[in-house]
């Protein structure tokens, strides 16, 4: 499997612009200042352990966190503010423009109508389709995401599908407004490694047919570096490093990075011991001073707890928050990984010891 | 499908047999029908007779059985009191309890559902703690304790309604009233937690975030699902038309089942209470099957799951 090559014209108009994001729960921060740029047919991934911000950036983003989130900064979809956008304009850019797909598909559906129904409610309201119509390309999209029988399973409700078939229906209802970037938030988190390969075949297929961007939300690096071009390491409410994908293999700078390569097995070359990150994320409640990263981090110094470092170049494409990036740490990264590994069985990241 | 129901229909009648055996043990241990009825002063020898006539002095075990007999021919006995069918004693007393039961049903469901929904859609706000204040309220206190208020206000000191029993239509307002106020509490509070959690159901955010209107949202995706739970107090409400007022029948003189049951009660009119507490258990299993059959039209899961449906 190769990885789809985009080249990203540095002139173009991002997609995507989010620039500071910041949400918090009840004063409690959940996203200290994201900034991330998505351009047009773009595929960025987004890593992190859970909490770490990934989905909430993204339902910050498309208004969908509850009404006690306090959301502050800016989102921008191609130069249109979104945060201060009016519900019935958020309706629109919500699965027309832009998609999500969950992590449980079977309850992201609705149990109670059929999945004809809620697939044609998304064409309904965005590609303005009714009746005899609707059903017959609400069958094409059910046709296209791989569920067999598909003229007579639209009348079938969730339950009756397997988990890997939800989200098949899950993606054909987000293609359905023919979104320009479809936002996929751990999409086989819940399904089987053998369904998970399937899930991700499927994305990167739609993806190639639409032409669309795709946002992939996961914890594990591995499904990332397959499906991506571009990766950004979320930790603790913030962007610690974002590069492209074979980059962020070959010369991770920020420690939790590394550390996060470090634990993956390899595929070729000889054996190693995996490492793992020592301690856990820290409570948002009672966030350290300096960097978040600090009382994990092997190679921080004094400075490290006092001065919060904000992500910034370290290369054309490369960026990392950190002010030791590089710094050997007692955890080598060994040089047979820099190769970005390409199995979808990828384990999942073992991030405490 | 068939066999489903055939199994429900089984199984509502042995419900229906244990509440009237129950009934028919506990009253016969619970005092002497001839001792009661006749006075204790009476003759022996006329108890005596009231006994024989009566099948009194049979053992109980046959007393049981020919009762049983009788009920599987539809004869549910005669009031010992005054000779009467005791099925016409009590079906000349359903219309009045109805008349009270049935606005009570329409106005819980109407004001308690919407004041759930309402509730839950403003989650914290100043009206869901007001709701839930009122709701609380409504349904802490007594009914006895709400009627004998509502008399005190609309009745001695506004004197706007009469206090008690059955001349006009203004006499079943506060009887009304005090069920409804009741009945609408429990349901806005059952509405309301059910509306909550189907609220933060992911199935909710996937509506949202394909574009569907909220409106559309609570409506078209949260509200069939909220439904679920709350037809089950729906059901418990409806099969409690016929014996649901025996105290506010009680408060208010209205001469409805539930005041026949009470006084049938300390008269030991066994035949009488009896033929109540069937007719209760019939609606209350009516009631049931017709929730079940609700379930299924209303939850797919279900449908397919046969036999195992329903509660």
């Amino acid at each position: 499997m190769s990885l789809i090559q985009t080249t990203i014209a540095p002139g173009d108009v991002p997609l995507v612009a989010i620039r500071d994001l910041t949400v918090s729960f009840a004063g409690v921060p959940a996203l200290r200042g994201i900034d991330l740029t998505v351009a047009p047919g773009e595929a960025v991934g987004l890593v992190g352990e859970s909490g770490s911000g990934k989905s909430v950036t993204w339902l910050a983003a498309l208004g969908l966190l509850p009404p006690k989130a306090r959301v502050a900064g800016s989102v921008r979809l191609a130069g249109e503010e979104l945060l201060a956008a009016p519900p019935s304009r958020l309706d629109d850019v919500r699965g027309g423009r832009v998609a999500m797909i969950f992590q449980d598909p079977a309850s992201a559906l609705n149990p109670v109508l059929t999945v004809g129904r809620q697939i044609g409610e998304a064409l309904a309201l965005h590609a303005g389709l009714s009746g005899g119509a609707l059903r017959a390309e609400a069958k094409r999209l059910m046709e296209l995401v791989g569920i067999p029988d598909a003229a007579r399973r639209l009348d079938a409700y969730p339950h009756e599908f397997s988990g890997g078939q939800n989200q098949r229906v899950m993606i054909a209802m987000a293609l359905a407004g023919k979104p320009d970037l479809l936002v996929a938030d751990e999409p086989t988190t819940a399904l089987d490694v053998t369904i998970q390969a399937q899930i991700l075949d499927l994305l990167r297929a739609v993806r190639r047919e639409f032409g669309m961007a795709l946002v992939l939300i996961s914890h594990d690096l591995g499904v990332i570096a397959e499906t991506c071009e571009r990766v950004a390491v979320m930790y603790a409410g913030r962007i610690v490093e974002e590069a492209p994908v074979a980059t962020l293999f070959g010369e991770a700078l920020h420690p939790y990075t590394r550390g996060l390569v470090g634990s993956l097995p390899p595929l070729d070359g000889p054996r190693r011991r995996l490492t793992s990150i020592p301690g856990t994320v820290p409570d948002p409640r009672h966030l350290p001073a300096g960097c978040a990263f600090a009382p994990r981090c092997a190679v921080a110094s004094g400075g490290c707890r006092d001065t919060d470092p904000r992500l910034a170049a370290a290369g054309e494409v490369h960026r990392v928050a950190c002010l030791h990036p590089g710094a050997e740490t007692a955890v080598p990264v060994p040089a047979d990984v820099a190769t970005a590994p390409t199995s979808a069985a990828t384990p999942a990241l073992a991030l405490t010891p | 499908m068939l066999r489903f129901f055939a199994l429900r229909l089984l199984r509502a009648l042995i419900t229906i047999g244990l509440v009237v055996t129950f009934a028919f043990v506990v009253l016969r241990l619970s005092g002497d029908p001839a001792l009661i009825i006749l006075g204790p002063e009476s003759a022996p020898e006329a108890i005596a007779a009231f006994r024989k006539a009566w099948g009194l002095d049979e053992p109980l075990w046959r007393q049981y059985f020919s009762y049983f007999g009788a009920i599987a021919q539809g004869e549910l006995g005669r009031s010992m009191r005054d000779g009467r069918a005791a099925m016409d004693l009590v079906a000349e007393r359903i219309p009045a309890t109805l008349a009270l039961t049935i606005p009570a049903l329409i106005i819980k469901i109407g004001i308690g559902i919407p004041a759930g929904i309402i509730a839950a859609l403003n989650r914290g706000s100043l009206t869901d703690r007001l709701v839930m204040l009122l709701s609380v309220a409504g349904f802490t206190v007594p009914s006895f304790v709400l009627g004998l208020v509502l008399v005190l206000i609309f009745a001695v000191h506004l004197g706007w309604l009469p206090s008690g029993g059955q001349d006009s239509w203004r006499h079943a307002i506060l009887p009304i009233a005090t069920l409804g106020i009741g009945g609408a509490a429990v349901l806005a509070r059952f509405t309301r937690s059910a509306m909550l959690e189907v609220l933060g159901q992911p199935y909710v955010r996937t509506a949202s975030a394909k574009g569907v209107p909220w409106r559309q949202v609570v409506i078209g995706h949260a509200l069939p699902n909220a439904t679920i739970p709350t037809v089950t107090i729906i059901g418990f409400m409806v099969g409690s038309l016929i014996a649901g007022a025996v105290v506010v029948e009680s408060v208010f003189s209205w001469p409805g089942v539930g005041r026949l049951l009470v006084v049938a009660v300390s008269n030991r009119d066994l035949a009488v209470v009896q033929c109540i507490l069937l007719l209760v258990a019939a609606t209350m299993v009516v009631s049931n099957l017709i929730v079940d059959f609700l379930y299924g039209f209303l939850d797919p899961r279900l449908r397919h799951a046969g036999g195992r449906s329903g509660s």
